[in-house]
């Protein structure tokens, strides 16, 4: 029998974690445990890219076993070119964190480490799997490690921003488990395939289409429902924040890939004016919200959600395409620069709050006002830094270039004014990251703090530099990852156009 | 042939990844050295395929390096595209790179940050190489924005100085804007013909005529106009036309050589470069046309007319920078796109060439730019001033120089021209002529002639500058004497670029222009007794009499015509409209909506709300939950009540 690697990347991080926890706060033992549980982890998640067949949209590494017999919930297992992707991020960014943790968590370390490692299980547990019962623990149970990270080792607030992060995302998942029960009862199955080839009336699908809107635009998160973003992201510790940036909000979008498009096509099709339409605002108000946020922290948080934006424009943009030109041309390229911009965004927001992070643990502040002149006395952490706002800003090269790249090319098949209002993300993108570069770190050494500051150690150069690498790899060279997902794509894209009617 | 390439893209590159990751390593010597070795062999090479695109022994080449990515079924890829057109770009913009990189070891000789700007320079080089030996959108767009990103650092590169770092935020910000635009165009350029490669999209265009969108319901446009309109906008913000000029003279806080370089010679043409690459698609829409007719004449006279009343050496420059690259923009709206790319040769040379001489006299000047204090520098550095003269005679267009052949072209394209605002654009770029001699001669009156206005102590310490200033000087005074000369019947009449720029015979007023002589002695004498001639001579003589014979003048005329004076010193307001208005307005617009939307309408009706409402409900609740039994026996009995009444109203 093969290695089943799916389980591995789920259950050695959680076990890891539980072992972690044991080790207590014993010296070094906790932390040197999480970065092996964290790195064997990443190693066992390599052949999910070495290994997998790029030719087919078929789910691979299946792993299958009854669960809970009596309602047919099975432990089902599996990976396409959606999930694989946002696997290796998750294991990846996971080792990033715990370097990046080192020194900066003082109090109860071991188990700040187990939290994540946990919760890197259960995020795995969320794109693997193929089970929607299965599915919904997983997502379900990832909320209470973030929630200990937050309330334990977040900032002040924390109390209020644990409490709206924790109700808007479960009164957003509730609605969809009675969605989930609905179609069981009607297919028989928990099985998400069974959901997708479940046939329903155009009333059914409306119900349920909302009811995932709901859960997954709570956790994109898609304006209006975005505002526990912000508040999270500023009391979480860095770690927390980059693990909330980089996977969590792509939870939202990898839902509507997996649930949303191909289960509700024709209520897809008729409302995707409502998601286009929250998609572009997210562009466009977060984009100005974004330039006058005085704390970097929310201004990044701020930047996310106008970068999600996106993500779920990409997804829907295949319906006014097949209205305005006829064919499904572009359809693809939308949903293809939806995905790329979820990986690349987990790579540079995850930097950029690593950044905040690596300033926050010098000067203990966040606000822009108390920096301003750090280039002078970090002139490797600004240059890092100048990169990654770049990168953030879309610069060609990097990564934060090609999801935007292709979807305002896609979208200009849909409508000149869509591409027109994604692309305003062109100059308010470059303005709220730049002009807060210039602000915390051009400029004359703008007080005691700042001149006192030391420049990024071996460590931080390491995390930041590995990323820096990853930035720039996806930017100049993003054939394979697209090359991985275009066939799943490619089907999904056929599915979400069949009529179930 | 693609190893050729490829080396000359990559040896900058590398030479920048070296200064500045191993900067310390290499020290500055070391720096210099490598950054230098690496432009001189692209250079090197760069004149090699010239040479040989030129006797034939080299054929066009177009070809792929790798695939970027497949998205959609459409192939994006990095290609190199290496014709006639590019290779003459590539000389240019790889012998201005040399003499900067030369010329950087004195002017930055004191500066910590040495290694840093030399790896900036290499690298502005392999960028700006990227985008014009691109074959396809794709590439192009990436060059286009990795230049400004550099272009961004450099004028940023003292980022002490709070100018400095505005200047680079603004100019990043600007050409963003056009970038917006430029996007656009690309991709309007994908719905159109479903593929981002040059020859692909060129070959689609013919196709395309007739064919129309609706951007505004009901309105038709054409898609070959709303293309190229597009593509210009990015043309506007890379190439500094009006209204997106304003982030040029502002660039001037970076450091001189750099102002050479990327703000004068080569980043700054790159949309003249990109127009002249898209003639296939500009020659098919006559719209499009006029309005890059119509906004490059506008830049050409009324950014000219600025540089009257800039007191900072540098500012003058850049301000003819702005209308020169307004009589190329002219020259691509008349189609004469072979005048325009022979007007952004000439211009590389003898515009690096005052920039340079002009840093040369800041660099004797200890860093001071304010021509008022400066005067009488002829005898204290001499090659500095004949370089500077050569330079400045080239600028005015004098008989002879490069500078005359290539604008006299323009405009006698523009005579020829019928398209609609060719009548506009012939006043603009005539009188612009007469401005350029104007300003021009009041910085070389200001700067080299007339009473010392330094302190004594500065001018104890004027000198000329060492040699790896004055040998640049040297190196790029001579091609901006002669290459106008040598170039100008092959490059305007002899189909040197041979299919890589189209121009339909309808439009081809060169070839006009060609029946009546084609020979540069031609030219010479046709210019001799033309008016440009006679206006460029006038200013020179106002110049001589406003700056030399009776320098109290221009304060008078100053105070005489006040509001017009005042419009001038204000750049026309575009500045403050910007700063004062529209910037404002946006972080207002911004806060209104995070303040009033996020805060208090999302949380504070919504979600705090909501709070409150479960809040009040529970309360209400646990009211109800009162513990007396007879409360409870209450409640069941009309509840009982209620539903009974019920079943019986619904039977």
């Amino acid at each position: 029998m093969e290695m089943p690697i799916l389980s591995v990347v789920i259950w050695l991080p959680i076990i890891g974690g539980l072992l972690v926890l044991a080790a207590g706060e014993r010296a070094n033992a906790g932390r040197w445990l999480a970065l092996g549980v964290a790195i064997l982890t990443f190693v066992a998640s390599i052949p999910l890219y070495t290994l997998f067949d790029a030719t087919t949209a078929a789910m691979q590494f299946v792993e299958r076993a009854p669960w809970i017999a009596a309602y047919k919930v099975e432990y089902y297992l599996g990976v396409d070119g959606i999930s694989m992707p946002l696997i290796l991020l998750t294991t990846f960014i996971t080792v990033l964190v715990v370097i990046a943790g080192w020194e900066a968590i003082r109090e109860s370390s071991s188990q700040y480490f187990a939290s994540f490692l946990i919760l890197e299980g259960m995020m795995n547990g969320v794109f693997a799997s193929l089970d929607a019962m299965l599915f919904y623990v997983f997502w379900e149970a990832m909320l209470i490690p973030m929630f200990i990270i937050i309330g334990v080792w977040g900032g002040p607030r924390r109390v209020y921003a644990t409490l709206k992060f924790f109700l808007y995302t479960f009164l957003g998942s509730v609605l969809m488990l009675v969605a989930l029960i609905y179609m069981y009862l009607q297919s028989g199955s928990y099985e998400i395939a069974a959901f997708q080839a479940l046939g329903m009336g155009m009333h059914e699908q409306i119900l349920i289409f909302f009811a995932f809107l709901i859960a997954f635009a709570v956790k994109v998160p898609m304006w209006p429902v975005h505002t526990w973003l912000p508040d999270a992201h500023v009391e979480a510790p860095t770690g927390g924040s980059v693990i909330l940036a980089a996977i969590m909000l792509k939870m939202g979008g990898y839902g509507f890939l997996r649930f949303s498009l191909p289960v509700t096509p024709d209520a897809s099709m008729s409302l995707d004016w409502l998601v286009i339409g929250l998609s572009l605002i997210a562009v466009v108000y977060i984009g100005l919200v974004a330039l006058v946020q005085a704390d970097m922290k929310k201004l990044i948080a701020y930047s996310s959600i106008a970068h999600m934006g996106f993500v779920t424009l990409g997804f829907f943009l295949a319906y006014s395409i097949r209205v305005r030109t006829g064919s499904l041309s572009g359809g693809a390229m939308g949903l293809e620069g939806g995905m790329v911009q979820m990986i690349s965004h987990g790579l540079i927001s995850g930097a950029m709050f690593l950044c905040v992070g690596v300033l926050y643990d010098r000067v203990h502040s966040r606000q822009i006002a108390d920096y301003g002149g750090v280039a002078n006395t970090m002139p490797r952490f600004a240059a890092l830094m100048v990169l990654f706002s770049l990168a953030n800003a879309g610069l060609p090269g990097t990564s934060g270039f090609v999801g935007e790249f292709l979807v305002i090319l896609a979208s200009f098949k849909a409508s000149f004014w869509y591409a027109f209002l994604a692309g305003t993300t062109l100059i308010l993108g470059a303005a709220y990251t730049l002009w807060m570069v210039r602000r915390v770190l051009y400029g004359e050494v703008a007080n005691d703090n700042v001149a006192s500051l030391n420049d990024l150690n071996a460590r931080e150069l390491l995390v930041l530099g590995i990323l820096a690498l990853a930035v720039l790899l996806l930017g100049l060279w993003p054939a394979p990852l697209l090359e991985v997902m275009g066939p799943t794509l490619q089907q999904l894209l056929e599915q979400m156009v069949q009529s179930k009617l | 042939m693609e190893s050729l390439y490829l080396s000359i893209v990559l040896a900058p590159l590398l030479a920048a990844v070296i200064a500045g990751l191993a900067g310390r390593l290499v020290g500055r010597a070391g720096a210099h050295t490598v950054t230098i070795l690496g432009v001189a062999v692209s250079f090197g090479l760069s004149v090699y395929v010239l040479l040989g695109l030129l006797d034939g022994s080299i054929q066009v080449y177009n070809d792929t390096v790798y695939v970027w990515g497949i998205s959609d079924g459409v192939r994006m890829e990095v290609g190199f595209l290496v014709d006639r057109l590019s290779a003459l770009m590539m000389t240019v913009v790889t012998f201005v790179s040399l003499m900067v990189h030369i010329y950087t070891i004195g002017y930055m000789k004191d500066d910590p940050g040495y290694q840093r700007f030399f790896s900036y320079i290499s690298l502005f080089t392999f960028a700006m190489l990227m985008l014009v030996m691109s074959n396809n959108f794709l590439q192009l767009f990436f060059g286009w924005e990795a230049v400004g990103v550099v272009s961004y650092l450099l004028i940023g590169f003292w980022f002490k100085r709070p100018s400095a770092v505005h200047a680079n935020l603004k100019a990043f910000l600007v050409n963003r804007v056009g970038d917006f635009g430029f996007l656009l165009g690309i991709a309007a350029v994908l719905y159109f013909t479903n593929s981002l490669d040059y020859q692909e999209v060129f070959a689609a265009a013919p196709a395309l005529q007739g064919i129309t969108i609706e951007v505004f319901d009901g309105h038709a446009w054409s898609a070959l106009s709303l293309i190229c309109i597009l593509l210009f906008v990015g043309a506007m913000g890379k190439s500094a036309q009006v209204p997106l000029h304003v982030w040029l003279p502002d660039s001037m806080e970076g450091p001189t050589p750099i102002s050479a370089l990327i703000h004068a010679a080569t980043m700054v043409t790159a949309g003249i470069f990109m127009v002249a690459r898209m003639s296939p698609l500009f020659e098919l829409s006559l719209t499009a046309l006029s309005v890059v007719l119509v906004i490059g004449a506008t830049t050409a006279l009324f950014m000219g007319l600025l540089g009257l009343v800039q007191n900072d050496i540098k500012r003058v420059v850049a301000y003819s920078t702005l209308s020169q690259l307004g009589y190329m923009t002219v020259a691509l709206g008349v189609s004469a796109h072979a005048a325009g790319i022979f007007h952004l040769m000439t211009h590389a040379f003898f515009k690096a060439l005052l920039f340079l001489a002009a840093g040369s006299v800041i660099i004797a000047m200890h860093h001071e730019q304010d021509m008022r204090k400066m005067g009488g520098l002829r005898k204290y550095m001499p090659i500095t001033y004949w370089t500077a003269l050569i330079g400045s005679l080239a600028l005015i267009g004098f008989p002879g120089s490069s500078g005359f052949f290539s604008k006299d072209a323009i405009i006698e394209a523009v005579h020829f021209a019928s398209i609609p605002g060719a009548g506009y654009a012939y006043v603009c770029v005539l009188s612009g002529v007469f401005v350029t001699a104007l300003y021009t001669f009041r910085m070389m009156f200001l700067v080299f002639h007339g009473k010392e206005r330094m302190d004594a102590h500065t001018r104890e310490h004027l000198r000329e500058s060492p040699w790896v200033v004055t040998l640049p000087l040297i190196l790029l005074a001579i091609p901006s004497v002669v290459i106008g000369w040598l170039t100008e019947e092959t490059i305007l009449f002899k189909n040197y670029f041979d299919g890589a720029i189209q121009v339909l015979p309808s439009h081809d007023v060169l070839a006009e222009l060609g029946q009546h002589g084609t020979t540069p002695a031609y030219f010479l004498i046709h210019g001799l007794l033309a008016p440009p001639f006679l206006l460029a001579v006038a200013g020179v003589g106002l110049a001589w009499y406003l700056y030399l014979r009776r320098p109290e003048i221009p304060a008078r005329l100053a105070s005489r015509f006040a509001v017009p004076y005042r419009w001038l010193v204000n750049k026309y307001y575009f500045d403050d409209f910007n700063e004062k208005v529209l910037a404002p307005a946006t972080r207002a617009l911004g806060q209104r909506l995070w303040r009033t939307g996020d805060e208090t309408l999302i949380d504070g009706a919504m979600v705090n709300g909501s709070a409150r409402i479960v809040g009040w409900l529970s309360g209400a609740v646990s009211r109800v939950q009162t513990g007396y039994l007879y409360h409870y026996a209450f409640a069941m009995i009309i509840g009982l009540a209620a539903m009974l009444g019920w079943l019986l109203l619904e039977s």
